[in-house]
């Protein structure tokens, strides 16, 4: 307040506005030197990402193909066999017909099929008389492939059996479509392609690991080293530091963004049915949000070694198991649930899965920009107080 | 060698209370792998045990209500609203109100009674279509079950063929199971290896890495004090998320602690010495997370972890042969899940000693001549 001499309050705000302004840039332009200039920043800014997206477009799936199971044919009738055909022809499984259960199950022990399919000796016979089994088998090790499996070696069987019916050499065989059939519907994602919801959960991942990491360690090292007591005898303000040292990192997520978003697009053809106007908003905010954790944790700590193992811990591996992403928030116990509400990749994540396949859905995106601008506030102030106390 | 292995258990001392002397590091390294193994291991399930659905009825008939009890006695499916009319249905899915929308037509009853096949509709929120497709299979088990109660009760056969299901392993398919023993390695990976490649990071930031090569230690002892610690800090991080997963979920563990312990040692060691490898390229400790996160992500990613090897493509799933975590993941699920031996990990084993082997000797090299 001593720059306040002679002049009215309108003229010394002004000044001290310019002169603040003049800071911050030349504090702002410091630092982008620094991370233009350290080819870490820029691996994780520009490399991490396009690593990500070729591994969510091209890599991950949860989608199960060419599942290998084994066929065990006891007896190779013709009933038998045209079943074990039927199963050769979807895409799905990779048969391997064998003739006995124990060769069969030593290929399951090791590794080699995912299941084992059962036709037993007297199959035709008793699907002749109309109560047939057929036994399956399937590695539990895996549960969701496991479940998968099931499901379509059921489909499978089921379409077999329905095609005898409809051609008429099927006596009293009903097949195991019952009564009652369900038509499922899979809304905003109808050919199921886990692609679909893998691809916009990569944003998460790389807006998180951007904006956590890039600024983890740089409070921290400038305490380390000791500069950072050199900048507190100018007349830098503290939060005039944060915004310098967020701006530079801010821009450069943002680089990660539109990479992201632009694969995502056109690469990989996944549908952005929202607005991209609020999908970048949101994503701004997000990013803030992950920077000033990573801020935060930094001036918190002051050690570059803690720093980097704090970093670590929020950021990669809560994205991915517990903003919803991968796994359903709603199935996890009340406990579990509250940690998840803590966490900003949540709503990142509800508004992400939203805006590219279902469209703008104010119900969805209002309550969740909302919490990530209070949390981005929240955290600014955090950041600042916890660089002040340090000060005196 | 005495004096050489004397040495080296100095520095290993010397680094231990380099690293663990800070209480804040000392709680960073030993706590969260067993409270993550503790949130994840309740958060990391495909299991479905609340999906909240709404139903439209439009039959309100006595069929329809037994085939809605069904549902509801579940235990798995929680009824959030009774839709009036079918224009109802697109806000109940977009606002995520209900994950599901069971519709049950008008003439429901009367086509069942006739004998005439009756649908069922199920519309499921797609956002995340590994989720809905576990919902919808929930729904199409439970209309199985009405379907073989409705033909025993109206005096029809019983269907003329059935899949008869068994599940080895893990009968009740419940995915912890597969995740427990997965995170042991994927916790540790992330945590080791950082915390090698700082630790040299730190010394070369420091300017001590320099003092050090004029001491009498020779390279290869000096990089054996750091991958040691390592190591041991590793493998007390994969004890604690296998307590948390025996003791704590109770997963019965069927192997055998001789076959696994020196399965992680060899991952540690492969993990540890890619981790001292790209210590070399980094000049300061910024640099030094950044580029271990590189390379942490794509080897967590592409374990197995989360989305099974086997439906990646052929390409990604070579790339994954360089990558130490899946063996671990493969190693840690056989020995505790099946009870696996030496011999049925044989091809888990020799890539990692291999791997180690590669990485050690390279960065033995790198720490030898690497230009300051």
């Amino acid at each position: 307040m001593s720059e306040a001499s002679a002049a009215g309050p309108e003229a010394h705000s002004a000044t001290s506005g310019r002169r603040r302004g003049a800071r911050v840039r030349a504090l702002i332009r410091k630092e982008t030197r620094q991370m233009v200039r350290d080819p870490s920043s820029i691996a994780i800014g520009v490399i991490l990402p396009l690593i990500l997206i070729m591994l969510f477009g091209f890599g991950l799936s949860l989608d199960v193909r060419n599942v290998p199971l084994a066929i065990v044919l006891e007896q190779p009738s013709g009933d038998a066999v045209d079943l074990s055909e039927a199963l050769r022809l979807s895409p799905y499984f990779r048969p391997l017909v064998l003739q006995a259960m124990a060769p069969a199950e030593q290929l399951l022990q090791r590794g080699r099929v995912n299941g084992i399919l059962d036709i037993p000796g007297d199959f035709a016979r008793r699907l002749a008389a109309g109560d047939a089994q057929v036994q399956l088998i399937v590695d539990g090790s895996d549960a969701n492939s496991a479940r998968i499996i099931e499901g379509y070696v059921e489909g499978a069987v089921g379409s077999w059996s329905a095609q005898r019916a409809a051609e008429g050499r099927a006596g009293k065989l009903a097949g195991i479509a019952g009564p009652v059939d369900v038509q499922a519907r899979l809304w905003f994602n109808e050919s199921d392609e886990s692609r679909y919801f893998l691809v916009p959960g990569l944003l998460v991942l790389v807006m998180t690991l951007i904006g956590g990491l890039l600024t983890a360690m740089v409070m921290a090292r400038e305490w380390e080293l000791g500069t950072l007591e050199a900048l507190f005898v100018t007349p830098v303000r503290s939060e005039e530091i944060l915004l310098g040292k967020t701006l530079p990192y801010f821009g450069l997520a943002l680089v990660g963004f539109v990479l992201s978003v632009l694969s995502a697009k056109f690469l990989f053809e996944v549908p952005l049915r929202g607005s991209i106007w609020v999908l970048s908003l949101a994503s701004m905010l997000y990013t803030l949000v992950a920077l000033s954790i990573g801020l935060l944790i930094s001036s918190a700590v002051k050690n570059q070694l803690v720093a980097s193992q704090l970093a670590a811990l929020t950021t990669f591996m809560p994205a991915l198991m517990l903003s919803g992403f991968l796994f359903d928030l709603r199935s996890m116990p009340a406990a579990v649930r509250l940690v998840t509400y803590l966490l900003p990749a949540r709503y990142y994540v509800a508004l992400l899965q939203s805006l590219f396949l279902a469209g703008d859905v104010w119900s969805v995106i209002v309550p969740n920009v909302l919490v990530l601008a209070l949390m981005a506030a929240a955290l600014a102030l955090g950041g600042r107080a916890v660089t002040r106390k340090r000060l005196a | 060698m005495l004096a050489s292995l004397l040495r080296i258990l100095a520095l290993t001392r010397k680094e231990l209370l380099a690293v663990l002397k800070d209480r804040r590091a000392r709680l960073s390294l030993l706590i969260p792998p067993m409270v993550q193994a503790l949130i994840f291991g309740y958060a990391a399930t495909y299991d479905l045990n609340r999906v909240p659905y709404a139903l439209l009825d439009l039959d309100h008939s006595a069929a329809s209500r037994e085939l809605v009890s069904g549902l509801d006695g579940s235990g798995v499916f929680e009824r959030v609203a009774d839709l009036p009319r079918a224009s109802a249905v697109p806000d109940t899915i977009d606002s995520r109100r209900a994950l599901l929308v069971v519709r049950i037509d008008q003439d429901f009853e009367r086509h069942l009674l006739a004998g005439q096949p009756a649908d069922v509709q199920a519309i499921a929120d797609g956002r995340n279509s590994n989720t809905a497709g576990t919902a919808l299979g929930y729904v199409s088990s439970i209309v199985q079950q009405f379907n073989t109660q409705w033909r025993a009760d109206h005096g029809m056969p019983a269907a003329a063929m059935q899949v008869v299901e068994r599940a080895w392993y893990n009968p009740n398919l419940e995915t912890r199971w597969y995740m427990i023993p997965g995170m042991i390695g994927t916790l540790t990976l992330i945590q080791t290896m950082m915390l090698t490649v700082m630790s040299v990071a730190r010394e070369r930031e420091q300017g001590t890495f320099d003092q050090l090569l004029v001491t009498p230690f020779r390279p290869h002892e000096i990089m054996a004090g750091k991958a040691v610690p390592s190591m041991i800090i590793g493998t007390i991080q994969a004890s604690g998320v296998l307590v948390v997963g025996q003791l704590w979920f109770r997963i019965p563990f069927a192997g055998s602690y001789f076959v696994l312990y020196p399965g992680l040692l060899l991952f540690l060691l492969a993990a540890v010495g890619m981790g001292l490898l790209l210590s070399a390229v980094a000049g300061t400790m910024q640099q030094a997370m950044l580029y271990s996160m590189l390379f942490i992500m794509p080897f967590s990613l592409l374990s197995g972890f989360t989305t099974p090897l086997a439906s990646m493509p052929d390409a990604l799933q070579e790339f994954t042969l360089i990558n130490p975590l899946r063996y671990a993941i493969d190693i840690a699920r056989r020995v505790y899940l099946e009870g696996a031996g030496f011999g049925v990990l044989a091809h888990d084993l020799w890539p990692l000693a291999l791997m180690a082997l590669v990485t050690l000797s390279a960065a033995a090299w790198v720490f030898r001549y690497r230009p300051q």
